[in-house]
């Protein structure tokens, strides 16, 4: 709760957290990550693009059938894993009667290709005699008739129902770093508003993909060489490290929580989210607007991709603004459509303990103190802005 | 009529619909094609489909679009279709619409011809990988293929043409999006957070791979000959759907805002149900309950009982799997009336807009109940006798209906139902 709010039934709180990344699985393990800090990155399978690459999954405790991890591309694990995690902390795996009624709302990009059968079409394309013709031969024959479905945006929310049960409802956004905010906004104001009660919210991201490498060397945005935190690399001329991010939040009404009797770890108290069309001082605007209506905050959880336009007016912004900052794509890396909800994950566990991890890297300031509530920030490398407070519960 | 609903929510007007379809663009032509019994199915042109087993789809092929991809096609479908709906609802000044935007959109990846682009730019030879590709990628001459294939880019772009306000949404929800668009678009008017809401289904996705992603799954009708054959919604030999590109744009309004600024009102959106199926990848639990949790979630959120229903506007695709448990699941909802409650699938005629269809037919939904007409299934040649339902067979039939639902359902378990009614007398 905001200091300056009265609790309401209808408050959104976190009563489950699954966040998987290269700092490891859950909230210990990332508290702890971050608490002694020291980067986790793979320098030479992307090279010259440094990759934060995910860790090590037990994938039968979350994906019990070989048959479904199978019918799987990596991006779909890591999703229906982390949302198996939190499922799990909010003791409701497994709750049949409550996932019937459960909501759920997933940020996805696409899957993935096949990397082989595109090379080989490739190479073979314009020797053919007739391309067109080529391609349609080698797709209908070469092409797994299972792979769509690993690719479509919105099977990962398909294999949340399949393998964990969750079939209330089943919403997909797209759209990079604005689709994780939105949905975790849409997931916060239905319950506020008495539209759902309880909803699974958030996504995944496998950075360790030639074909996300591919699209973003062509907006040449990506940083190149090894790993530096977000604000020292800007000297360097700035951009992402991408890194593969599982998260999901287990999001309810305060109202609802009590009546199961879980725990909660934190209450989102407001989420603001906007585009611009990103003129010099346009997002910072936003920014500034977003957290004038969300209220005080002890401390900044930074979104923060490293791209180095949107990052350096952010930093400008978050200077004015004064409170100690950290920016968690240093530890994590950048990942698109779940880096809103990780950060908010990453809030709600440092809310939990009331405390906040030591600075990533000179440029921070330590913060000591209680903490009373954290502003998170998202602004997309291309295109969106957001920010939400997240306070006790 | 009063300005909230029987749960004393704001009650959801629709003042302003667009639509294309491969019958045409525009309200006039594609209902009069509808109602006519127009196929808009045809051979595709669009590519080479040697080889292919299917090489029949509703494509869009009277609209030009520079560098051409499926977003470029999707984003110039929904520019003209936001703008006819503009026009007809006069909420906004140009430029400047009053609330958010919720599309439907299909996902967005690289395709072909951008990767063979990249790969002749690579000059590498034999031995190509997608490390070349990359190579090439950086080079620094395709920077707006980086923006274009990004899964924000055609909401950017309607958001800055048309001034929506907030952070546009997209969401996929397979064959089901719009419906999921739709919901999104009442559920943020019903908090109050909007007076206005844009909603948007565009999908122009036919290009190779993904007929043949389709083809691959056994999803597609191979009755390629005649092309107007082909999507037989409930017949015995349907033999699946079609692949169809279309786009819809609804702008969905409060009743009382509509009424203050003296708005024609054309329908009220009155409930919206959804449920979701953990059964299978691509097929329905074999007892339909998620279809029945669906419609009857939204005949409860509109407040009706099935027997204030007077037409189902059909998901029916035409596979085989589909207009089975959608019977089965209009059965179970509408009890002994299944055998005389009119169904029809706009499909016979438009075939499957995919990501697009839950707007389009429900702007068609609406239509019939303004006009007193229900479109028919085309095709209807060889009843199926485990579906004995009223398809409104082979030709158009007057009847007045005052509410009526339209089912989408998607593959990864995506269920979307959506209640229209009349406009308030």
């Amino acid at each position: 709760m905001s200091p300056d709010r009265m609790p309401s039934d209808r408050d959104p709180l976190i009563t489950g957290i699954g966040l998987i990344t290269c700092l490891g699985e859950g909230e210990e393990a990332h508290l702890a990550a971050l608490d002694s800090f020291v980067p986790i990155v793979d320098v030479t399978t992307f090279a010259p693009y440094p990759v934060h690459p995910m860790t090590a999954l037990a994938l039968d405790t979350q994906i019990p059938k070989r048959g479904d991890q199978r019918q799987m591309e990596p991006w779909q694990r890591i999703g229906v894993y982390a949302a198996g995690l939190a499922l799990d902390q909010a003791k409701v795996k497994g709750d049949t009667a409550l996932l019937e009624r459960m909501d759920m709302i997933v940020a996805a990009g696409g899957g993935e290709r096949d990397y082989a059968v595109d090379a080989a079409i490739l190479a073979a394309m314009p020797k053919a005699d007739d391309p067109d013709v080529y391609l349609n031969e080698h797709l209908l024959s070469d092409l797994r008739p299972t792979l769509f479905l690993a690719q479509l945006s919105n099977l990962l929310a398909g294999n949340i129902s399949i393998v964990h049960g969750v079939i209330g409802s089943s919403r997909t956004f797209m759209g990079e770093e604005a689709s994780g905010a939105d949905a975790l906004r849409i997931a916060c104001a239905r319950i506020q508003a008495g539209q759902s009660e309880i909803c699974l919210a958030g996504g995944s991201f496998n950075a360790q993909r030639p074909d996300t490498f591919l699209h973003h060397a062509m907006g040449h945005a990506l940083r190149r060489g090894g790993h530096a935190p977000v604000w020292a690399r800007q000297a360097e001329g700035g951009g992402a490290i991408l890194g593969s991010v599982g998260c999901f939040l287990v999001i309810e009404s305060r109202a609802h929580a009590l009546a199961r009797g879980v725990i909660p770890k934190a209450c989102i108290a407001g989420i603001e989210t906007d585009r611009c069309g990103r003129a010099p001082g346009e997002a910072a605007a936003s920014a500034a607007r977003q957290a004038a209506a969300l209220g005080n905050a002890s401390a900044v959880i930074s979104g923060a991709s490293g791209a180095a336009r949107a990052t350096a007016e952010e930093r400008e912004f978050l200077d004015r603004l004064g409170l100690p900052v950290r920016a968690v794509a240093s530890a994590i890396g950048h990942s698109l459509e779940p880096s809103f909800p990780a950060a908010v994950a990453l809030a709600a566990m440092s809310i939990a303990r009331r405390k906040l991890f030591p600075p990533l890297e000179p440029a921070e300031a330590p913060f000591e103190g209680q903490l009373a509530g954290l502003l998170v920030t998202s602004w997309g490398m291309w295109r969106g802005e957001a920010t939400a407070l997240v306070t006790p519960a | 009529m009063p300005d909230t609903d029987h749960l004393g929510r704001p009650t959801v007007a629709i003042t302003g619909t667009g639509i294309i379809t491969s019958l045409g663009q525009g309200q006039q032509k594609n209902w009069r094609a509808l109602t006519a019994g127009v196929s808009g199915i045809h051979r595709i042109t669009r590519f080479p489909v040697a080889g292919m087993r299917t090489t029949i789809a509703g494509t869009i092929d009277f609209i030009p679009v520079a560098d051409p991809s499926a977003p470029a096609f999707a984003q110039r479908l929904a520019e003209l279709v936001v703008a006819e709906a503009l026009a007809e609802s006069g909420v906004d000044r140009p430029g400047d619409f009053p609330g958010p935007l919720f599309m439907a959109l299909p996902p967005v990846e690289i395709e072909w011809p951008q990767r063979s682009a990249l790969a002749a730019a690579s000059s590498v030879n034999d031995g190509l990988s997608y490390t070349d590709l990359i190579r090439a990628a950086e080079s620094g001459h395709f920077e707006p293929w980086y923006e274009r294939f990004l899964f924000g880019s055609v909401g950017e772009a309607l958001a800055t043409r048309f001034g929506t306000k907030g952070s546009p949404i997209a969401t996929s929800t397979a064959c089901a999006s719009g419906g999921t668009a739709i919901q999104l678009g009442v559920e943020a008017i019903r908090r109050g957070e909007c007076e206005a809401a844009l909603v948007v289904g565009t999908d122009a996705s036919v290009n190779p791979e993904s007929l043949i992603r389709f083809s691959l799954l056994s999803a597609l009708s191979t009755r390629n000959d005649p092309p107007s054959s082909a999507a037989r919604p409930f017949s015995k030999d349907r033999d699946g759907f079609v692949m169809a590109e279309g786009a819809g744009a609804l702008v969905l309004e409060s009743l009382a805002h509509a009424r203050a600024r003296g708005a024609a009102i054309l329908g009220i959106l009155e409930g919206c149900g959804e449920a979701a199926d953990g059964f299978h990848r691509t097929r329905s639990s074999p007892d339909g309950k998620p279809i029945v949790s669906c419609m009857q979630r939204a005949l409860a959120d509109a407040g009706l009982s099935p027997d204030a229903i007077g037409y189902v506007n059909a998901h029916g695709t035409g596979t085989p799997e589909n207009d089975r448990m959608e019977y089965v699941g209009i059965a179970a909802v509408f009890g002994e009336r299944v055998s005389s409650l009119p169904v029809s699938s706009n499909k016979s005629m438009i075939g499957h807009t995919l990501t697009a269809a839950g707007v389009v037919e429900a702007i068609f939904t609406l239509y019939t109940i303004r006009n007193g007409l229900l479109p028919p299934t085309i095709n209807y040649d060889i009843p199926d006798p485990a579906l004995p339902v009223d398809c409104v067979p082979n030709s158009a039939r007057a009847a007045k209906v005052s509410h009526a639902i339209s089912n989408s359902f998607g593959f990864g378990g995506q269920n979307v139902c959506i209640v229209v009614g009349a406009e308030p007398s």
